[in-house]
């Protein structure tokens, strides 16, 4: 079935290329084949690669349980989190809280997850910024 | 002998203290990456891309410190495959099958240390290997034009499959998916913007390195959550023992190497294979040599030789193709190619001519890194034992946290952070569905190249298609693409690596590809 599912979805992305590569603004500039040519024979092997999956998929994965998705669901909502907090809030504090938070979903108690926060966000911090003169996000604090 | 004579120069240039100091840093941090559970030579090379990119180091310094993580990952993946019994990357997953019983027969430390010396004369001979074949191959490469590049890019996408892989068309639409990546962005010849859906930020197109870290680190990380209950647990690490081999095993064990290196570099350099096939072959023919007293699966060092000397020889192997032809074979080389682009040099026969100096100072750098990788591996291979011990709970956050340092240090931009999360929950769901991640990378960095090799034959030919079969060379490229994409499918059910591949990934999860 999921292979079946990811062979419509790769169908249907055949035909939103095939849509988009038609819309390309042309330019005067031009060549023989021109912009639309490359991106139709991609969409021509996407759409037959996604029909022959759905036509023999392989065995089922086996996706997670509930609890497990959800685990994935929270740790993917946090690192979105990050990425927009990162830049207002500057990076010693988010990082450490994301990196808490991970361990946490990876099975460490409240505590080493603070720990191991803390220690990955001083870490990098140390090293990269202060070692090596990479930029991090700068907060209010101005780290 | 014109390779001896740049060879020469290559180590005026690699032997700088800074250069040096560099490769050893890279071959440290190499078998780090290699032995920890995890983290293999793809990923690993793939989080230190962007942070050397931020770092501002020069061609040649990042090239010598990136291919020292590449061969410290393929040494130290067998510390963990012999302590623990869980591959420390792909290409070790052979090395458990002889490696863990002889741990457990209290020969730990002769096995770290054939399998350490096998590492060495595997990737010694290859970096030789590479010095005398490179340049031969730049010479055919020379003549290529851009129907042969053509031919030549659908061949490495015909064969990257490869024989391992079950199910050819979720190798094509994973290349399908890379390419159509890559046709994100302004068009180079034309200047019209494509598939950006009017949003300002694809006109650039999508960074390749943002997409490589998202889909080998993050999607990484998202497995391990996944399951982080049945992950690897932290086993008690067997005693070592004496960690100088006897005479009489490194005799034993001497023509173990010399097959494994001879037949993974040959892996190695054959377009589809890399160091995972190497290390399965090398491993399978030595058994069907010498498991005469049926000692294979048992703790025979001669199993922990043949493989290890394998996956190094084809690591060297690899680098040929990448070099030459600016075509990767493997997962790590088409990594490596992500770095060689994103430091604007473009690999191929004019590297060679244009920037000699890059290409032979990595390679003496690569013999250099050798020795180190040898020291570090046989008498100090305590330190790598004890760093084992991390857990992937304290391991796998940082390695998350790293990932974004380094694409953020890149552009400081939110938005391509959001990308790299969102290509590492796409990389976890065709995982999930079994379809090979390394394709689709190789589409989105090859993808334009690929198109204006396209368009520049048609523009010579004033758009006759038959251009494509001009030459006896491209219709030779176009008959391997054909056979390298038939092949697995007549022979993938006899080769049994995937099924192998499989069972070992459930064990303990190894890292995503060679």
């Amino acid at each position: 079935m999921s292979d079946r599912i990811f062979g419509i979805t790769a169908l249907l992305l055949a035909a939103v290329m095939t849509w988009g590569a038609s819309v390309i603004q042309e330019s005067f500039i031009q060549d023989p084949l021109g912009p639309k040519a490359f991106p139709w024979v991609i969409a021509a092997v996407l759409a037959i690669t996604g029909i022959t999956m759905m036509l023999k998929p392989d065995d089922e994965p086996e996706w997670p349980a509930r609890t497990k998705f959800l685990r994935i669901v929270w740790s993917v909502t946090a690192m979105v989190l990050y990425a927009e907090v990162l830049p207002i809030v500057g990076f010693v504090i988010t990082t450490a809280a994301v990196a808490a938070f991970l361990s946490w979903q990876l099975g460490a108690t409240l505590r080493q997850a603070a720990m191991a926060g803390a220690l990955i966000s001083g870490g990098i911090f140390v090293v990269f910024h202060l070692v090596l003169g990479l930029s991090l996000a700068r907060g209010p604090l101005g780290f | 002998m014109d390779a001896l004579s740049s060879l020469a120069d290559g180590f005026a240039i690699a032997l700088t203290w800074q250069n040096l100091a560099l490769a050893l840093l890279g071959c440290f941090l190499g078998t780090l990456i290699g032995a920890l559970p995890g983290l293999g030579p793809s990923n690993g090379v793939a989080i230190l891309i962007p942070l050397v990119f931020s770092i501002g180091l020069k061609a040649t310094p990042a090239l010598i410190l990136l291919t020292s993580v590449y061969y410290g990952a393929m040494y130290g993946g067998r510390i963990s495959s012999i302590l623990l019994n869980i591959p420390g990357d792909e290409p070790a997953m052979m090395t458990t099958l002889d490696g863990y019983p002889m741990a457990q027969k209290g020969q730990a430390g002769e096995a770290l240390s054939i399998s350490g010396l096998a590492s060495f004369v595997g990737s010694f001979f290859a970096t030789w290997g590479l010095v005398f074949l490179a340049p031969q191959l730049v010479k055919v490469a020379l003549l290529f034009g851009p129907a042969e590049y053509f031919a030549l890019f659908t061949l490495a996408f015909a064969t990257l499959g490869g024989l391992s892989s079950k199910n050819q068309a979720k190798s094509a639409i994973a290349a399908a998916l890379g390419l159509s990546i890559a046709m994100i962005g302004v068009d180079g010849q034309t200047g019209v913007p494509r598939f950006t859906f009017n949003n300002v930020h694809f006109y650039d197109g999508i960074d390749f390195l943002v997409a490589i870290v998202g889909f080998f680190a993050v999607s990484e990380v998202l497995v391990f959550i996944e399951n982080y209950a049945s992950g690897p647990s932290t086993a008690p690490v067997p005693k070592l023992g004496r960690i100088i081999p006897p005479m009489a095993m490194i005799k034993q064990t001497s023509g173990a190497m010399g097959r494994g290196t001879v037949l993974g570099f040959i892996a190695g350099v054959l377009p589809g294979a890399g160091a995972s096939l190497g290390s399965f072959i090398a491993y399978a023919l030595e058994k069907k040599i010498s498991n005469k007293n049926d000692t294979f699966g048992k703790g025979d060092p001669r199993g922990v030789a043949a493989p290890e000397a394998g996956n190094n020889a084809a690591a060297g192997g690899a680098l040929v193709p990448m070099l030459a032809l600016g075509v990767p074979g493997s997962g790590t080389t088409a990594v490596l190619l992500a770095m060689l682009l994103a430091l604007d040099i473009t690999p191929g026969p004019l590297l060679f001519t244009k920037n000699p100096d890059v290409v032979w100072g990595l390679i003496a750098a690569l013999f250099i890194g050798n020795f180190m990788l040898l020291a570090m591996n046989i008498p100090m291979v305590g330190i790598f034992v004890r760093l084992l011990a991390i857990p992937a709970k304290y391991l796998m956050p940082a390695v998350a946290m790293i990932s974004f340092v380094g694409i953020y240090g890149i552009s400081g931009s939110t938005f391509d952070l959001e990308v790299m999360i969102a290509f590492g929950v796409a990389g976890w769901v065709l995982r999930k569905l079994d379809v090979p991640l390394v394709p689709v990378i190789l589409g989105i960095l090859l993808g334009n190249q690929m198109e204006n090799n396209l368009r520049r034959a048609m523009s010579i030919s004033d758009g006759n298609l038959w251009a494509l079969l001009e030459s006896p060379l491209a219709v030779g490229l176009w008959m391997m693409a054909i056979v390298g994409f038939i092949l697995p499918l007549v022979v993938g059910r006899f080769v049994r690596i995937s099924a192998l591949k499989k069972s070992k990934i459930k064990a303990g999860d190894v890292g995503t590809s060679d």
